[in-house]
This record gives structure tokens, C-alpha cells and sequence, in this order.
């Protein structure tokens, strides 16, 4: 009896997937509509007409589906705005109790703030305490994760020994007091520790592509919810601040003795739970920041190559400018690697994907220009650690820049997937992990601790 | 005979809440009891009943049920309200009133041919 209806439930699941990608139309009310759909199938059928009659029937009274979905949305406007739930009102699958997560997340939060304020009373000289911050945090983010993801002892140790390794150094190297090794120990450190982040993020699967690109995302992620919790922080801290001003109260001592302490790591830890709970409800943001900035950012590139031009070549230039323009292609990468994580790799190249290629190509120019002073820099005044690291990171960039380039250029030529492309990006991401354990680890005995 | 949709739209709530009186429905046996009503005169256009019933149902003139049908699936069941009875008082007074003032029309419309046939 049910082998001649198949194809009929196959209709009726089609039909259902086809509404489901209606916002308005939440799952109740398909089946609803779906009961709905039965009730006059099962009607025709019984004046004669076969399933497949019957259906389109029934499809047909229904109504086009745009008008209907527009009524559903008029009625429903909310739904359009899709709804964060932090706690979710009940747990039917006899879980953990829903305040469960937020009361870890808010302990480790507070852990982190209990650990930074204990490394700065205990540790009172400056660089020692920068050097430290990074690895005071990094535990409860890493422990937020090993929590969620259930990870086994081998992961938790495969974090644990170069997180001591680089705790080791960082502390037992004797770095010359205000020496630029030790600047860039404390510059290369976070990034390191990041990376090793991103393998507690993957579960230990951090060979995987995918769950590679799934880190580049929530990076991106955070850093946006990590900025609009800080700006909201700052108002809050800045109205209080004046409030109390008004009768005569100076909370600037608290401000920095407590209040940074705990808020600024805190606020990390809440960030990523926030980003690991509106994965799926709340639209990627850093993507459509970078459709906004990757043409803006062709035309500062483009200016600062106009620029570097009319004045004849960087022979003169400062450090701080090859600092700063360092940070540009940084964010170049960013703009390239966050418009391609949420890129469908399946549809064709289109526009935007052109543009993209123009900007990897204007970031090339311009890390050229770069290379080209830094190396007549180094003919000038010979070796210095700061030189030697930015020398590394730009041609880090190089690579990275040239075959994104040369993969983008096939996929607009329909020579290649676009996979391709994607996979470039993720599987050079430890690269920079790697330069950066080196600029910790190897430099500063290179260099002799200067 | 086609209804106006205006005019389908105009009465689609008192037609609902009225139907209701007679006892707890679901979505498709309302439909069918207003085709039924109205000789299958009044076809509605089949998905717009149930944002009809969702907004009845935020205005408090209505309230649902999930329950089961015959084929063990979810099936909604709207059952109409204290308010909605109150509503559709109201709605069935104005109703009154504009079907007394049409049918006087009709009346005096029906009398007299000739004139309207001078105006047209």
C-alpha cells in the first residue's frame, strides 16, 4: 500500500524543502501547511484523480508561494530578523541543564580575569608582563574549548606541550631590557598561541581544510564581537566614569587596577562563546564587511602605489612605515581569506571574485615596493632582527599573495575549481604560525638577546 | 460565480470566527466548510487562511491546539476565544448594517429600470 505513494512523499518533501528556505514561514507552520496539503490531496484523490493530479491540485490551491510567504511575513515580521537564543527555553533532549554553558563560560571568563590580574601584581617589570599576557589567557580560552568539544587527554596534550615550551622561553631567555628581540617576542607570541588555539577550535582536526576555514571564520568573528563588546564597555565605563566624577569620585585607579584586568581577557572568552552560539542562527558578518572593503581597499592600495611612485621609490623610508604598511597587507589577507570563507565554491566566478583578483594583484605590487626598500635597507645597514622578521613576514606574503593570485586568475578562466583557491589559503595558514614560533624561539639566541 | 477579493478579504475574519462558534477546527476544515457555506462561491486561495488565523490568533480572538490527525500526523486546531466571540459581535453588527443598507439598494435599484438604464 505505501510502495504507490512514494513518489507522492517524495513531491510532499521536495515541496517542504522548497518552503523551508522561506524566513517566514517557520517549521510549525509548514507543518501546517503540510497537514494542510494532505487534507485536499487526500479530497481529490477521492473524486478520482491520481497522486500526481492530486498534488498539483493541491500545490496549485494553495497559492504562489511569494504571495503566500509575503502574507506569512507580514504577519511575522520578527522572523525576518533571525533571533539569537543564548539559553534556550528547554532542553527536551535531557542534556545539561540550559545555564549550564553560560555559568562555565562565565567561570573560565572570570578565570582568565583572576589570571591576568595575578600576572600583573606578581610580575611588576613591564615587558615581562606583556610577554606574559598572551600565555595567562590563552588556557581558559583553550580550556573553553577543550570543554565544549570534549577533547581527549592526547589533544589537551598536544596544546599543553608547546604552550609550556613557549611559556618556558618567553620567561627564561634573558632578553636585553628594551631590546627589539624581545619587542618581537612579545609581537609573535599571541600569534603562535592563536594558532595553537585554533587546533583546541578544531577538535585536534586541525589538518582538516574545513574546519581550518571554520577557525579563519570564527577569527574574524570574534574580532568583530570582541570590538562591539569593547565599545559597549567603554560607554558603560565612560558614563559611570563621569557620573561619578560629577560627585567628587575618581574611578581611574579601579579602572586600571581592576577593571581592565578582568574585563579586557574576560571579554575574549565571552566573545568566542557568543560567536560558538550564533554560529548558525545569526548571518557571518565579516564576510559582508569584506564586500564593503575590498573595493575601497583596491583604491587605498592603488593611491599608496601613485604615491610611492611620484616619490620616486622608498630608498629613505622610515621603520614605521614599513610597519604600517605591513599591517595593510595583513589586512589584505584578511579581506582575501574572509571573502572566500563565505564564497559558495560552487557557483561561478563573478564580478566580485574580479575584484578580488585586482586587489591580491595591487597588495602584490605593493609588497614589491616594500621588499624592494627592505632589501636596500639591509645592503645599506646590514642584519637587524626587526628587518630579518619583516623581511620573512613580507615574503611569507609574497608566497601567499602570488599563488592566490595565479589560482584566482584560473578559476576567472575557468581552469580551476575554486576549492583550489580555498584550500591554498587553509593549508598556509600554519605558515605563519610557524615564522611566528621561530621569531619567538630562534631570534632573540640568533640575535644575542638584543 | 467569482467572489471579489476584496470582498473575500472584507469577510474572511467573521466568516472564520463564525465558523469556529460551531466547534474546534483545523486549517483545511475550515477551508472547506467556507466553500461548503458559500455553494463553492468563495475560493480562497488556500496558504492565505493560515497567516488569517496566526494574526487572529496575536489578537487574542483565537487559540491553538496541536493535536494528531486520523494519519497520526501534527495537526493544528484553532478554537475561538471569549475576545473573538466579543469581536465577531462586532463584526457581525457591522455586517448587518451594511447588509441592510445593500439590500434597501437593491430594492430601489430594482424598481425603477429605466433610469438606470438612461444613465449608462
Amino acid at each position: 500500500m505505501m510502495e504507490p505513494h512514494a513518489e507522492l512523499e517524495a513531491q510532499i518533501e521536495q515541496w517542504r524543502g522548497y518552503v523551508q528556505r522561506r524566513q517566514a514561514i517557520s517549521a510549525a507552520d509548514i507543518d501546517e501547511l503540510e497537514d494542510h496539503l494532505r487534507g485536499q490531496i487526500a479530497d481529490r484523490q477521492a473524486t478520482g484523480l491520481d497522486d500526481e493530479e492530486a498534488f498539483l491540485v493541491a500545490i496549485k490551491r494553495l497559492g504562489n508561494l511569494d504571495a503566500v510567504s509575503r502574507e506569512f511575513a507580514r504577519e511575522h515580521s520578527d522572523r525576518l530578523w533571525k533571533q539569537l537564543v543564548l539559553v534556550p527555553e528547554s532542553s527536551d533532549d535531557g542534556g545539561a541543564p540550559p545555564w549550564r554553558e553560560l555559568a562555565v563560560v562565565l567561570a573560565f571568563a572570570v578565570g582568565a580575569g583572576i589570571a591576568v590580574k595575578a600576572g600583573l601584581a606578581w610580575l611588576d617589570d613591564g615587558a615581562a608582563q606583556a610577554r606574559n599576557l598572551g600565555l595567562l589567557v590563552f588556557p581558559f580560552l583553550a580550556g573553553y574549548f577543550v570543554w565544549t568539544r570534549r577533547l581527549t587527554p592526547r589533544v589537551a596534550a598536544m596544546l599543553l606541550v608547546p604552550f609550556a615550551a613557549l611559556a618556558v622561553v618567553v620567561n627564561v631567555y634573558p632578553f636585553a631590557s628594551g631590546g627589539s628581540t624581545e619587542l618581537l617576542a612579545i609581537l609573535h607570541a599571541p600569534i603562535a598561541l592563536w594558532l595553537l588555539a585554533g587546533v583546541a577550535y578544531a577538535g585536534g582536526r586541525w589538518r582538516s581544510d574545513s574546519r581550518r576555514m571554520d577557525f579563519a571564520r570564527f577569527t574574524g568573528e570574534l574580532a568583530i564581537y570582541y570590538t562591539l563588546l569593547a565599545l559597549g564597555g567603554a560607554v558603560l565605563v565612560g558614563l559611570t566614569f563621569a557620573a561619578l566624577q560629577v560627585v567628587g569620585v575618581d574611578l581611574e585607579p579601579i579602572l586600571a587596577e581592576w577593571i581592565l584586568p578582568f574585563a579586557m581577557p574576560g571579554a575574549l572568552i565571552v566573545a568566542a562563546w557568543l560567536v560558538e552560539a550564533k554560529q548558525n542562527v545569526v548571518e557571518n558578518i565579516a564576510p559582508v564587511l569584506t564586500r564593503v572593503f575590498t573595493p575601497l581597499t583596491v583604491i587605498m592600495l592603488l593611491t599608496l602605489l601613485g604615491v610611492f611612485a611620484a616619490a620616486g621609490g622608498l630608498t629613505d623610508v622610515n621603520r614605521d612605515l614599513l610597519i604600517l604598511m605591513d599591517a595593510i597587507l595583513v589586512l589584505v589577507l584578511c579581506l582575501l581569506l574572509y571573502s572566500i570563507s563565505a564564497r559558495d565554491p560552487l557557483a561561478p566566478p563573478r564580478l566580485p571574485d574580479a575584484l578580488q583578483l585586482v586587489l591580491v594583484v595591487a597588495a602584490l605590487a605593493v609588497d614589491a615596493v616594500m621588499l624592494t626598500a627592505m632589501l636596500t635597507r639591509i645592503a645599506e645597514f646590514g642584519f637587524s632582527p626587526n628587518k630579518v622578521a619583516a623581511l620573512g613576514l613580507n615574503l611569507l606574503l609574497l608566497v601567499h599573495l602570488v599563488r592566490a593570485a595565479w589560482l584566482a586568475l584560473g578559476f576567472l578562466r575557468r581552469r580551476r575549481a575554486f576549492a583550489q583557491l580555498e584550500r591554498w589559503q587553509t593549508r598556509y595558514l600554519p605558515v605563519y604560525g610557524a615564522w611566528a614560533a621561530i621569531v619567538v624561539v630562534i631570534f632573540p639566541p640568533l640575535f644575542g638577546f638584543v | 460565480m467569482r467572489i471579489d477579493k476584496d470582498l473575500v478579504a472584507a469577510s474572511a475574519t467573521p466568516l472564520v470566527l463564525g465558523i469556529l462558534t460551531e466547534g474546534d477546527l483545523y486549517g483545511y476544515a475550515i477551508l472547506k466548510r467556507v466553500s461548503e457555506l458559500s455553494g463553492g462561491g468563495m475560493q480562497w486561495t488556500d496558504g492565505m487562511l493560515y497567516p488569517l488565523l496566526h494574526r487572529l490568533e496575536r489578537l487574542g480572538y483565537v487559540s491553538s491546539l496541536w493535536g494528531t490527525s486520523e494519519a497520526g500526523r501534527r495537526r493544528k486546531h484553532y478554537a475561538i476565544t471569549p475576545a473573538g466571540r466579543d469581536a465577531l459581535a462586532d463584526r457581525q453588527e457591522q455586517w448587518s448594517v451594511v447588509a441592510s443598507a445593500l439590500r434597501q439598494v437593491w430594492q430601489t435599484a430594482q424598481q425603477p429600470p429605466a433610469t438606470a438604464a438612461g444613465w449608462a
